[in-house]
């Protein structure tokens, strides 16, 4: 069996194990055991990866496989890898196994919670390694619902309103986005040989230029709504708040990143004058996401809302360097998918485990936690600062690359939109500085005092996202030379 | 073919049978009312498929067999109604199908 | 040719120290952290001492001009074909003088806190601060790149919030810190923008190449056709970098913070708040000086001239009637950068021409030590009387001696009396203000007056006038405090003297000059004078009790009223951030999301909802109504065929 296949089939045959578990202890261990493997399956597909590249092979994709599951409409279940989806696989891999890590003592019907779990991160890796844009859209299907239930059963609040919330506005969005395939689909090709393989529409560039300005703004907005383009984000601030830590940590670490994903891999590689006719509508958008977001995230008192509108703030940023179609952003672009998703993952990880101490999420509740329970505290400075932009974490050099990227452009339209994005960077310090001074600093709260220090397995799970947001951070010249052939083979289309 | 007796008489009976056994279905609240109200409907068609093999392709069997099938699945279905009914039955304590509407939406 | 390759360790040093005492912060106790950061900061010092004499003395100028030297440099980001961040390490005048200042304040800072932060309990913590500050502000001046300032100075930034805030517990210092943190990275937005412009429109971010004279006049010609509001978009660019460096050079209207940042320890309002980071605007400006002098004719560099003199004197008027003895140094060192700016404002470029410049630079080099010495000598006072007002203090002078002869001569020092450091920086500054035009030298010049006159009402106020019973008497308890303030005070003494290296050899072109005080020119003897006046007038206010503090007070009125409350530009700030970017752009925005945003798509599902609530009426549950709606059904279709049949 090929890598890539492995990437799918270790998680289901993790999956069936845990159908035999019959505790949290067995769940777990089987959980972890499955991840591990998974985790050292990414590390090999990048050192395969960049193996390969040395050896001078230059194709598009690596590894690539392809078989004819459905003959009628010519629908292939047909993989491959560069660059991005090798980071993006490794993503997936190092948050689930974080995620397990945070979810250690999860007991309510634990074997049925990581088996969602996984099933959902199965199908985000079926997307991440897709070629066929149907098979990638089943993929995103499975990796959609099985959020439902996570939200449903596993989450706190309003629970059933947001999974339902969630769900239906992913499943509407899902909706423009396959009518956007068979669009695609249908004019794939001059002969009537009509396929669904990516590589080969783009080889094929017949889609005519009325049929692109119809079917890109249905794709973008039907991948935009995942990756929280303003204004279809609101199903985002209530899924978060509502959902357990680890399908947080997931999801906005990991789903929200098939939104800018599929928009660079489907959106605009295969609708390049579509692209161009509707970026500057869509820059706006963008923008309004990264700027409002974070303003409406100085108001929040929850600490999930808080970082969820920072998520539309800075997946606002993804979208906005995806439209400014020049290398840097979309350099910075992909970094910041990376950046954000550990950033965020490590966010939502701490914040369910400063709620299952305290078991508020208001900040207005909370107080002087450096002094009560030091460790995560520091660890939430940190995610904080990393947040806002500090060099030497991940988000300085995304950003960076974003905006000159953005200012790199030769007219004035892009030139002040960045400017606009650029000032975000501001109101992200106030909304952060103003959380880790509510909440982290002060003098601690009498009933606080003697909440539980932290455990060995959250310990680990921030360990692990601290370390990649500090080696993204530091040494973003490797990260790059992963991700640039990608970029410069889908800008392609555009120059 | 039956002397003196033409199709259109066969026909109007089992008409008028199928009407009767409607009505019956849609009047009756007693679920064994309802349930004899279908067999009256089944069996009139069982007799229209007989009447028309007979009248019209005297040579063929295909009339005959489906009444023959309609005779089994109305057997079947009869055991199954009855089971139902007295499922029903045991948790309501009567069999009126006014009773039996948990089903709704 | 001289290996310059162990600069790197200059800065590496206090980054592994960091993060020793930063990941392994539990294994440190108290006196361990101390001296693992003493020891790094300590051979990093004896680096920059090292790197300075070979760099000037062996390395030597090469006709008669200092060349910049390159030990190491990688591409860390790059971005197009000359446009990349790059990290780096750029050795020339400026850069080896601004070594030697952070590495002797923070080494001296170092060892000072050692006594300062005894029996605190964030010991290691503390240390590991001061190791990623000392990093980041070597790494900071050693810059081959407009970004890597950029990036350290984000670092510089949030270290110096990380010590402000060091006393997390108080609400005072969380709220400083976050001050602090929040005007700067405001600042740093344009600083952002900035350098975004000139990486654009000049096409490259390396500093020996933007100061290139032939590069610029290149890219002067390239950009001259866009303008905006009158000014090309390079003095546009120049504008907004150099409001990143106002904002972290506490420059009017962005100084808000600075009197602030006085809630953290002591030592770090020493190193970080007067003697380093906050000069790392001067720092910027002059780093990128042959842009400012020649882009758009200068007028950059004429708007931080202004804003640097008129800093000077606002900060001045209110160091007069501050209380706290923290943020009297504060305001003061707010008004000493002013005058830094000043100086590189009225600079011309070549030989004689560029006396601003060195000016500056110099007077940057001396304010370090004698600014530190008076903050750490405030330090010792604060932890002898527990106190930070002037009211609780009086007559120390003979409970803390060494202090007391210390403060006296920083506060001469910064008076501008010969032959301490600050006499010469000054009198070079309003030579070369006079020479630009005679309102900036009086600014100066009245600013020297108001700053003896400050200097002295502190000096006679904490250590002379009224006899204070103090509950326990006031000590110099620690050899770790007194010491550093001994070397400072030898230092401020002979620092200043024009033939030390840093006095003649940072110049605009790196090519020596040497300036010679003419000691019968009348602007020498007006300078010495109005420092003597003004600590004349201290004397006959506040060496003894006397009324007429209070008096003149009330002669000014207003005018003290609106002084003492800082011109109430405190308030201002929390107007604008609290009335209108709180209440009118985020609250509102919050609204509009959850309310029409949000309340858009939930009213998409309510819709649907509504709509099949309605429909499900159909599905009343009763066996009977199905089979008519069936037998209805089949009647309609029967009808329907018949009448399409016949």
């Amino acid at each position: 069996m090929d890598i890539l296949t492995l990437f799918v089939v270790v998680p289901v045959l993790t999956v069936v194990a845990l159908i035999f578990t019959r505790n949290l202890q067995q769940a777990r261990l089987t959980a972890l055991t499955g991840f591990l493997i998974q985790t050292a399956m990414a590390f090999h597909l990048v050192w395969k990866y960049l193996a390969e590249r040395k050896a001078g092979n230059n194709d598009i994709m690596l590894f690539t496989k392809d078989a004819l599951w459905f003959p009628d409409w010519n629908i292939h279940y047909s993989i491959g890898v560069d660059g991005i989806s090798v980071l993006m696989i490794m993503l997936t891999s190092l948050i689930v196994l974080a995620g397990i890590f945070v979810s250690w003592k999860v007991d309510d019907l634990p074997k049925e919670f990581f088996i969602s779990l996984i099933m959902l991160a199965s199908g985000v890796f079926g997307f991440f390694i897709s070629l066929d844009l149907f098979t990638m859209f089943v993929f995103y299907e499975i990796a959609v619902i099985p959020m439902y239930l996570l939200i449903g059963i596993w989450g706190s609040g309003p629970r059933e309103y947001a999974a339902m919330k969630l769900t239906l506005m992913l499943m509407g969005a899902s909706a423009l986005l396959l009518v956007a395939i068979l669009g695609i689909y249908f004019h794939s090709s001059a002969d009537g040989n009509y396929t669904f393989n990516i590589l080969e529409i783009a080889q094929n560039a017949h889609i005519p230029v009325e049929v692109q300005k119809i079917f890109f703004p249905l794709a973008f907005i039907g991948f935009g709504t995942i990756g929280a383009l303003f204004p279809f984000h609101t199903w985002s601030p209530d899924g978060h708040s509502s959902a357990p830590t680890a399908v947080s940590m997931l999801h906005a670490g990991v789903l929200m990143k098939l939104g800018g994903y599929g928009i660079f891999r489907v959106a605009m590689y295969l609708m390049p004058q579509g692209t161009q006719f509707w970026t500057d509508f869509f820059l706006i958008l963008a923008v309004i996401g990264v700027v409002y977001g974070a303003y409406a995230a100085i108001q929040q008192t929850d600490l999930k809302y808080i970082n969820a509108y920072s998520s539309v703030s800075h997946l606002g940023l993804v979208l906005f360097a995806l439209l400014m179609l020049n290398k840097v952003a979309w350099n910075g672009a992909m970094l910041q998918s990376l950046s954000h998703g550990f950033i965020t993952a490590l966010f939502f990880a701490l914040i369910g485990m400063i709620y299952g101490r305290t078991h508020t999420r208001d900040v207005r509740q909370m107080r002087g936690l450096l002094k009560i329970i030091p460790f995560i505290a520091t660890a939430y400075v940190i995610a904080g600062l990393a947040n806002l932009g500090l060099p030497g974490f991940s988000g300085f050099v995304a950003e960076m690359n974003i905006f000159m990227g953005g200012f790199l452009n030769n007219d004035l339209y892009r030139k002040i939109l960045t400017v606009l994005a650029v000032s975000s960077i501001v109101v992200t310090a106030v909304y952060i500085l103003r959380v880790v001074g509510m909440m982290l600093m002060g003098p601690p709260k009498e009933e606080h005092k003697n909440l539980p220090k932290v455990f060995w397995y959250e310990r680990t799970a921030i360990y692990i996202l601290i370390f990649f947001i500090t080696l993204i951070g530091i040494l973003p010249f490797w990260w790059l030379k992963i991700i640039e052939p990608g970029v410069e083979n889908f800008l392609k289309p555009f120059i | 073919m039956i002397e003196g007796v033409s199709i259109q008489m066969i026909l109007t009976f089992t008409t008028l049978l199928f009407f009767i056994g409607l009505y019956g279905f849609v009047t009756r609240t007693n679920l064994i009312g309802m349930l004899m109200s279908v067999e009256l409907m089944l069996n009139s068609e069982a007799i229209n498929f007989v009447a028309i093999n007979m009248y019209l392709f005297p040579g063929k069997l295909e009339g005959g067999m489906f009444s023959l099938f309609i005779l089994a699945l109305a057997a079947a279905e009869t055991a199954l109604a009855l089971a139902i009914i007295l499922q029903v039955y045991k948790r309501t304590g009567s069999v009126d199908v006014k009773e039996v509407k948990e089903l709704k939406y | 040719m001289t290996d310059f390759g162990y600069t790197l360790w200059i800065p590496l040093l206090p980054l592994i120290s960091f993060i020793l005492l930063g990941l392994f912060n539990r294994f440190f106790k108290e006196p361990g952290a101390g001296y693992i950061g003493m020891l790094s900061l300590g051979i990093s010092w004896l680096l920059s001492i090292y790197t300075a004499w070979q760099y000037f003395f062996v390395w030597g100028p090469a006709e008669g001009k200092y060349e910049p030297v390159i030990p190491f440099k990688m591409h860390w980001i790059t971005f197009g074909e000359n446009l990349s961040i790059d990290m780096g390490i750029l050795i020339d005048p400026i850069s080896v003088m601004m070594i030697v200042v952070v590495t002797t304040v923070s080494f001296l800072v170092h060892i000072y806190s050692r006594g300062y932060m005894h029996g605190d309990e964030g010991f290691a913590r503390f240390y590991a601060y001061l190791s990623l500050f000392s990093f980041s502000m070597l790494s900071l001046v050693l810059s081959v790149n407009l970004f890597q300032i950029y990036i350290f100075w984000e670092l510089v930034g949030v270290s110096s919030f990380l010590l402000i805030g060091y006393y997390f517990v108080k609400p005072s210092a969380i709220a400083a810190a976050k001050k602090a943190f929040i005007v700067t990275r405001f600042a740093d937005f344009f600083f952002l923008v900035g350098i975004l412009m000139i990486g654009y429109y000049a096409g490259t971010l390396d500093i020996e190449t933007l100061n290139n004279l032939s590069f610029i006049e290149k890219i002067i010609t390239e950009n001259q056709g866009i303008v905006f509001m009158g000014l090309s978009v390079l003095t546009w660019a120049l504008i907004l970098i150099f409001i990143g460096g106002a904002g972290k050079s506490a420059m009017f209207p962005l100084h808000i913070w600075l009197p602030d940042a006085m809630e953290g320890p002591t030592p770090v309002s020493a190193l970080i708040h007067a003697a380093t980071m906050v000069v790392a605007g001067v720092f910027l400006v002059a780093r990128l000086f042959p842009l400012y002098y020649h882009v758009g004719d200068g007028f950059a560099l004429r708007v931080v001239g202004v804003v640097g003199a008129f800093s000077a004197l606002f900060a001045a008027v209110i160091a007069l009637t501050q209380e706290d003895i923290k943020r009297v140094l504060a305001y003061s060192t707010m008004s000493q950068i002013g005058y830094m700016m000043m100086a590189l404002g009225v600079s011309g470029f070549e030989g004689h021409e560029g006396l601003g410049y060195m000016a500056g630079m110099f007077h940057l080099f001396t304010h370090a030590m004698f600014k530190a010495l008076l903050f750490l000598a405030a330090g010792v006072i604060i932890h002898a009387v527990h106190s930070n007002l002037m009211k609780d203090m009086g007559g120390l002078h003979k409970y803390l001696p060494v202090t007391s002869w210390t403060f006296l001569i920083a506060a001469l020092a910064i008076s501008g009396i010969p032959p301490l450091a600050g006499f010469y920086s000054k009198d070079e500054i309003l030579h070369a203000a006079f020479e630009y035009s005679t309102v900036m030298w009086f600014v100066g010049f009245f600013v020297a007056g108001l700053t003896a006159f400050y200097m002295f009402r502190l000096y006679f106020r904490i250590f002379h006038n009224k006899k204070t019973e103090y509950a326990h008497p006031p000590k110099e308890d620690s050899k770790f405090m007194t010491a550093p303030l001994i070397i400072l005070a030898v230092l401020t003494f002979f620092v200043g003297w024009v033939f030390t290296p840093f006095s003649q050899y940072v110049t605009p072109t790196r090519e020596v000059f040497h300036y010679e005080i003419h000691w019968t020119s009348p602007l020498v003897w007006g300078s010495i004078l109005i420092g003597l006046a003004g600590i004349g007038a201290a004397y006959f206010f506040y060496f003894k009790p006397t009324e007429y503090p209070q008096k003149v007070a009330s002669a000014f009125g207003a005018g003290y009223k609106w002084a003492k409350n800082k011109f109430y530009m405190d308030e201002l700030y929390m107007f604008v951030t609290k009335r209108i970017i709180f209440d009118k752009i985020s609250r509102p925005a919050a609204w509009f999301d959850r309310n029409i945003v949000d309340g858009f798509m939930d009213s998409i599902g309510n819709t649907t909802v509504w709509i099949s609530e309605k429909i499900k009426l159909i599905q009343s549950g009763r066996m009977q109504e199905y089979a008519i709606y069936f037998v209805y059904g089949v009647v309609i279709l029967i009808l329907i065929f018949y009448y399409y049949n016949y």
